[in-house]
């Protein structure tokens, strides 16, 4: 579904700048996406000048140093602070990542830009709607299947090198910072699972005690759950945790052509 | 039916948006082909253009007489085929990519098609004139 501009009432207008307070020395300004769906204006980006000698060292601190004491309306999901909830994903400076993981020294141009995920419908501010995601995860079945009930005295086993084969995949933490950075997501998200969905998937179908392997392959082998990954690469670039979506697609692309042959 | 979806004008909960009309259980064929005749192509394209450029200036007859040796009459079709094949797979998924309405889409890659065989059809039938 391309679409190349914005509908009028979505175009962003300048917004407010709230100024440091007098006597700060080591100044950063923040410029936060802003929308409430409330006030039927439109989006607008707000300045927050922030004395970086009180602010803790990550995006997120500034966000909720902003929050407690310049503006309590600034509105964004965080939970853990430390890169393992997967609540605080936004794109920060034109990349999608982890406000808790991004350290505000790694900017160099003056303001650090803040906006909502990208190509997502935004609920307030920085909270973009992922209810598209969440249930295209619950149609992948992301849990473990099988008929063989589990050793009565023990857990289901796995050889070492089996269990090696989850490396990689079982980190994901759900940001969805990858899915909402893709080019081909972003057109055919509706029907496109997109990398972070399709990285869920392979991690059972490459679990060795999951016996619905086939099942899984056959709900994926579709012209656009699958085929609409055009191995672009954005999710490896912008993964915060340093995976790589692609390459989980591309062994299930794989495995399709296997059982082809 | 896209459309629909993308502009919020159903109540259809989220996972039966998502499940839609479920899989098509295809499409393998279609990604694998584009692999397997972009691979072809390699080694046919670059021995069509050395072919081609050592042809610049040659006369009439000796392009003819070039086209309707066996091998090189053989390694034309095999390059017009999968050029073809490529091009129509290609540009399908082009087409699939950025077209909103589904007559769109369905025109667009049946006439690519159309268009792509006709071509095909036509440059084998010229090199099938000369060798045979």
């Amino acid at each position: 579904m391309a679409t190349f501009t914005l509908p009028k009432n979505s175009t962003i207008q300048p917004g407010k700048t709230h100024k440091a307070e007098a006597g700060a020395k080591n100044v950063k300004a923040f410029k936060i996406y802003r929308w409430d769906p409330d006030s039927g204006e439109n989006p607008r980006t707000d300045t927050y000048e922030i004395d970086l000698d009180k602010c803790g060292p990550m995006v997120l601190d500034a966000l909720i140093k902003i929050k407690n004491e310049v503006d309590t309306t600034l509105t964004f999901r965080r939970s853990c602070r430390e890169g393992i909830c997967g609540s605080c994903s936004m794109n920060i400076d034109g990349l999608n990542t982890l406000a808790c993981l991004k350290p505000i020294d790694d900017n160099v141009s003056g303001e650090v830009k803040i906006y909502p995920l990208p190509h997502m419908p935004v609920v307030k501010d920085l909270v973009p709607d992922l209810s598209q995601l969440y249930a295209q995860l619950r149609s992948v079945e992301p849990w473990l299947k099988s008929e063989t009930p589990p050793p009565p005295d023990g857990e289901r086993l796995q050889s070492k090198d089996e269990r090696a084969k989850l490396d990689g995949l079982w980190e994901c933490i759900l940001c969805f910072c990858c899915s909402t950075a893709c080019p081909s997501y972003w057109w055919n998200g509706d029907r496109y699972l997109g990398p972070a969905v399709l990285l869920q998937a392979y991690r059972w179908i490459a679990d060795s005690r999951d016996e619905a392997t086939g099942e899984r392959l056959d709900n994926l082998q579709d012209p656009f759950r699958l085929y609409r990954c055009h191995t672009i690469m954005n999710c490896a670039r912008t993964c915060p945790k340093g995976l790589n979506p692609a390459a989980a697609i591309g062994k299930i692309k794989q495995m399709m052509v296997e059982r082809e042959t | 039916m896209a459309n629909e979806y993308a502009n919020n004008t159903t109540m259809r909960s989220p996972l039966g948006r998502v499940r839609g009309l479920g899989s098509a259980k295809g499409g393998t064929h279609h990604w694998w082909m584009q692999r397997v005749t972009s691979i072809a192509l390699l080694p046919l394209t670059i021995w069509f253009a050395l072919s081609a450029a050592s042809l610049a200036g040659a006369s009439y007859e000796t392009t003819v007489a070039w086209i309707g040796r066996p091998w090189n009459a053989v390694l034309l079709l095999a390059t017009i085929g999968l050029s073809f094949h490529h091009t129509a797979a290609g540009v399908q998924v082009i087409i699939e990519d950025y077209a909103n309405q589904e007559w769109v889409k369905m025109g667009g890659i049946l006439a690519v098609k159309a268009i792509c065989v006709l071509l095909a059809l036509a440059s084998a039938l010229a090199v099938l004139r000369i060798a045979v």
